[in-house]
């Protein structure tokens, strides 16, 4: 009953963070220097007054701003997120068209950054103050300090130039360029019709990116579990399961490893912005279709109904993820359900 | 004072590595019209794209320019717009986070609302928005950054000041009739310094990483400036002159990681109880 309790009151909260978030790109949109038509409607556009009487219609632009506010969130409630000048499109329908692709790099890169930093997180504990320590903790602060469109650029130059073993750039290689997947994921794609080429060539084009946007959380991960896990390793409660004759590995398994994740849990909350953050640079330079590279073209391009509804769309998936992150905390850490 | 500074170089050999990486870059960054060989801006298209050679060190780009004397150069815009980006940000999250401990009830639900709200949007994608809003500039791309960077100050203050204020030292000020503001200005700011500087030291390298790639993007300085992230932009388009790109990046790179190591050592010594964490 606590559990729900704590459920409501943070699904609660999070709406209420949500709502501000609306408000925040609501004025940037708004409040942007010069004429928002210009911004939002795009030079040539502005030259048709129909197109001009029909934007001003929708969005209420001759009422009082709090009105405008109210009629930009009954759009966005409807799904809404205005009209891209770019493509022309509405930014929600290109959103659904490159989500797949963001999803599946975020979603690789998540799970290389959590693999390798509990595996050097534990080995620095376990091996406090030892060269190997001392090794892990450069890694993790290079990881954290190296520019991610550098290494991209390093990774391209290395395996795609010079060795020739990793494709260079996009999502998929030529062959299967004109062709259409049910969901959009592509590696789900592979799997369920049977097209083992399809799924190893989407693999060998996500391993780069996934590689370089992993490398931050890597780190900061890294440096979480150690500390953690070395503020476990000092309780007394360790010195009891000693004494009650427990094995090594079992004390290892069943306490140090149990309590010692549970900062890394909200940790890696906090970085999922990040992560999603630099999908912009990476996806940039591996022309990779996906979010990021929209986020960019839309911002090169001033395209402000595009860049705000990325902006949102990111933020709230961000929210969301902390959301469930929260609720993952309060499960295994039972003195967290008030 | 040598026995000290041997010391300190025997327990923090990685914070010794960063002070001379940023010594260095410093050093750079003032004195490059007498350092670097070639003027940053002059183009010779009779000598671009040449790999690194006993002319010019570091190579030349697609305007024949010498790459080695635009890194230099580029010490003078990156490093004092990730020092100017940290300091807005904790100054201004410094007030903003005491303000809200301070007063708390309402005013700190809404205030730190407010912060968790601009803290959930990433913060390269925010601020790329914004510098698209107010335009390309040095300027802009700075203040972007900052608007972006402060909540976490602002949290961390908050939750020093809300200890703070439950503090002998502070009761006993008011007791004596000190006003509200003079007790938050003069005794609790000053008490809680210590840790807003921890986080602005682990806080340099990523300021340099996110304005170097909001210049990545095109975002930032406007060309033909001679500025680290959007140099390596240059070189994206042509990988096989690998050392256009190479050259600047390596150059943040070893700001940014320079910082993080100092970053360590601060903290270390300003805050023992924070010792291993992180």
């Amino acid at each position: 009953m606590n559990m729900l309790k704590y459920i409501g009151r943070r699904i609660l909260l999070m709406a209420v963070v949500m709502l501000g978030i609306s408000i925040i790109t609501f004025c940037v949109s708004h409040f942007v220097p010069g004429d928002p038509l210009v911004a939002n409607l795009g030079q040539s556009a502005m030259s048709d007054p129909e197109i001009v009487a029909a934007y001003e219609a929708k969005w209420g632009l001759d009422q009082p701003v709090y009105i405008q506010y109210i009629n930009y969130m009954k759009n966005l409630l409807h799904g809404d997120l205005g009209t891209s000048i770019r493509t022309k499109q509405p930014v929600l329908q290109d959103l659904e068209k490159y989500v797949p692709a963001t999803f599946e790099m975020a979603t690789l890169a998540t799970i290389i950054s959590i693999v390798l930093g509990l595996l050097f997180g534990m080995i620095s504990a376990a091996r406090h103050n030892k060269l190997s320590d001392h090794v892990l903790r450069v890694i993790s602060l290079m990881g954290i300090s190296i520019p991610a469109f550098w290494l991209s650029i390093l990774c391209l130059y290395v395996f795609y130039l010079n060795l020739r073993i990793l494709p260079g750039s996009g999502r998929v290689g030529a062959e299967w360029l004109g062709a259409t997947f049910p969901t959009g994921f592509l590696l789900w794609d592979a799997v369920t019709c049977g097209e083992p080429t399809l799924f190893w060539d989407a693999l060998a084009h996500l391993v780069l990116p996934s590689l370089v946007l992993a490398a931050s959380t890597m780190g900061i991960l890294t440096r979480t579990v150690r500390s953690s896990m070395l503020e476990v390793l000092q309780q007394d409660y360790l010195r009891t399961a000693r004494a009650k004759g427990l094995s090594e590995r079992r004390i290892m398994i069943h306490h140090v490893l149990k309590n010692g994740l549970i900062p890394s849990v909200t940790m890696f909350g906090l970085c999922y912005g990040s992560l999603l953050g630099g999908t912009v640079l990476v996806e940039t330079i591996f022309n990779y279709p996906g979010v990021g590279l929209y986020a960019y073209k839309a911002a090169t391009t001033l395209d402000f109904p595009a860049i705000m509804g990325t902006t949102l769309f990111i933020a709230a998936v961000n929210v969301l993820m902390n959301f469930f992150v929260d609720i993952l905390y309060a499960l295994i850490d039972p003195r967290i359900r008030y | 004072m040598k026995k000290k500074i041997k010391k300190f170089i025997r327990k923090n050999p990685l914070a010794f590595v960063g002070i001379i990486i940023w010594v260095l870059f410093i050093i750079c960054a003032v004195l490059s019209p007498l350092i670097a060989p070639y003027d940053p801006y002059l183009q010779d298209l009779a000598v671009k794209y040449q790999a690194p050679n006993a002319a010019h060190l570091f190579g030349t780009d697609s305007f024949g320019r010498d790459i080695l004397s635009r890194v230099i150069y580029g010490a003078r815009i990156s490093i004092p717009c990730g020092l100017l980006v940290v300091a807005l940000a904790c100054v201004f999250g410094t007030l903003y986070g005491a303000i809200a401990g301070f007063f708390g009830k309402a005013v700190d639900e809404v205030l730190m609302r407010f912060a968790d709200m601009v803290m959930s949007f990433p913060a390269i994608l925010l601020a790329m928005a914004l510098a698209a809003a107010m335009g390309r500039g040095v300027g802009n791309a700075v203040l972007a950054i900052a608007v972006v960077a402060w909540p976490k100050y602002a949290r961390l203050m908050r939750g020093m000041v809300l200890s703070a204020r439950e503090a002998e030292y502070v009761t006993s000020e008011k007791v004596i009739g000190q006003q509200k503001f003079h007790v938050l200005l003069h005794t609790i700011i000053p008490n809680c310094v210590s840790s807003q500087l921890v986080l602005a030291s682990t806080d340099v390298g990523n300021a340099i990483l996110t304005f170097a790639g909001l210049s990545f993007l095109g975002m930032g300085v406007s060309p033909p400036t001679a500025e680290w992230g959007y140099m390596v932009s240059d070189g994206v388009a042509i990988l096989e002159y690998w050392w256009i790109s190479f050259f600047p990046g390596a150059a943040i790179f070893m700001v940014s990681i320079g910082a993080n190591f100092i970053g360590d050592a601060v903290r270390d010594i300003l805050d023992p109880r924070m010792k291993n964490e992180l």
